[in-house]
């Protein structure tokens, strides 16, 4: 079946099975590999990005599902060169070990500040509960979200 | 690699063009909405249907509304909505303990109330919420409507009276005076299923219990409605002797299964405390008294 996904503002259509999971898709398709592929049970986060600006485990959902959706990865996390504020915060505060967590991590943190400009410490990790960092890193982390939210860009 | 066998998939674009593919299709047709469930089970082939019908853009199935004297949710109402609702939280407190403890928020986003109670997992904790709080749910199918109270709605495990070409379309939460309602859980980390979780609802008439609804999660094969200890607190006061009782009858009438979270012992000890915990909360919670 044809499927058209607008992902990172631009829209792609491609011939998958139904089965093809987004994530797969993501990484097979259309070369997109910023996306972990990680657990395949939907309990790590790896592979979360967003999906109509909310995050969503991209094993867990079926390509078929996100046609007509906006998915934004990690790769359309940075503007015009520009690092996110939330990239940016993460090399500011060493925020990662091995980066196997960290896209999701990003994207996840990213949502968040969309939602709630000024988070507390107990909001930015229950926000990003649903990845896991085997690098016990969380602690890097959690000052990443607070420096992104405090070096938020200013939009004209 | 994990990946579904290959299937069907079809989007819906009415409830009555949903059913309709469920009749054309067959007994091994399904229903699909947050998926967080169904997946990860064909993944395993715990599952295999031959055609997923997906019906996440049946908006009109989303939603949370006062109407007569219930709370109506729509089925395709997901965690994150249901966590967020202030109504809601205003007047069924255990939809919200539940919901902040249910998976994690980027599950949340995607996993519905419909799909939680007709997955009828027995550790899930939405089915025991709705049973403790005395739902009916409203299921739809070529006929027409009907509803089914939880009480009658599991009717064993991963299994419901939800039938071949139905589909489950609302959740309807009785209102009723002097409510107040808990959720309690345990569980090993962040987003895990639960070792033991109890609802609680109760229903004051001056100081005595008018009504009483309990419900475990994870200490059976299906979701376990405590009875017997609803029947011992009905039109009594609660007193702290009570109250224990009550909690002790839920570590007799569970039946947990040993397991990676915990051993037999441990989880019927678990199921009385936690039992006790969420009906003093709710009490205390209808009385204005939450600490």
């Amino acid at each position: 079946m044809d499927v058209s996904i607008t992902v990172n503002g631009e829209r792609h259509t491609r011939e998958v099975e139904p089965r093809m999971l987004l994530v797969h898709f993501l990484r097979d398709a259309l070369d997109l590999t910023g996306t972990h592929w990680g657990c395949d049970t939907s309990n790590c986060g790896a592979c979360v990005v967003l999906m109509d600006g909310q995050p969503v485990k991209s094993c867990t959902i079926l390509a078929a599902m996100c046609e007509g959706h906006e998915i934004r990865t990690v790769e359309g996390l940075a503007r015009d060169g520009e690092l996110d504020p939330v990239q940016q915060g993460f090399h500011e505060l060493h925020a990662l070990q091995c980066g196997f967590c960290t896209p999701g991590m990003m994207l996840t943190v990213r949502a968040l500040l969309d939602e709630n400009p000024n988070p507390t410490d107990a909001e930015i990790r229950t926000a990003i509960s649903g990845g896991i960092c085997r690098c016990t890193g969380y602690k890097n982390i959690v000052a990443a979200a607070r420096w992104a939210a405090q070096h938020e860009r200013q939009e004209v | 690699m994990q990946t579904p066998a290959p299937f069907g998939y079809e989007r819906a674009t009415s409830v009555e063009g949903a059913i309709a593919s469920l009749q054309r299709l067959g007994s091994e047709a399904r229903v699909i909405a947050g998926g967080h469930s169904l997946l990860p089970m064909m993944k395993l082939r715990l599952a295999n249907p031959e055609h997923l019908i997906d019906i996440n853009d049946l908006s009109e199935l989303a939603y949370i509304r006062e109407e007569g004297d219930a709370v109506r949710i729509g089925a395709l109402t997901r965690h994150v909505d249901l966590l967020k609702s202030e109504l809601l939280a205003e007047q069924f407190p255990v939809v919200r303990d539940a919901e902040q403890v249910i998976a994690d928020p980027v599950v949340r986003n995607r996993g519905t109330i419909g799909g939680s109670l007709c997955q009828a997992d027995a550790a899930e904790d939405l089915s025991a919420v709705c049973s403790a709080l005395k739902a009916t749910v409203v299921i739809r199918g070529p006929e027409g409507e009907r509803t089914v109270s939880m009480a009658d709605f599991h009717v064993g495990p991963y299994t419901t009276a939800v039938g071949a070409g139905e589909i489950l379309t609302e959740i309807r939460l009785p209102r009723r005076p002097g409510a107040g309602s808990a959720h309690e859980k345990v569980e090993r980390r962040a987003g895990d299923w639960a070792i033991a979780a109890a609802s609680a609802a109760v229903w004051m008439d001056g100081g005595t219990f008018a009504d009483v609804g309990l419900a475990l999660s994870a200490v059976g094969l299906t979701t376990i409605h405590l009875s017997r200890a609803e029947d011992l607190l009905r039109g009594q006061a609660p007193s702290y002797e009570l109250l224990t009782e009550a909690a002790k009858i839920a570590t007799e009438d569970c039946s947990p299964m040993p397991d990676g979270r915990g051993p037999v012992d441990y989880k019927r000890h678990l199921a009385g405390v936690l039992t006790g915990r969420a009906l003093r909360r709710a009490t205390a919670r209808a009385l204005n008294e939450e600490a």
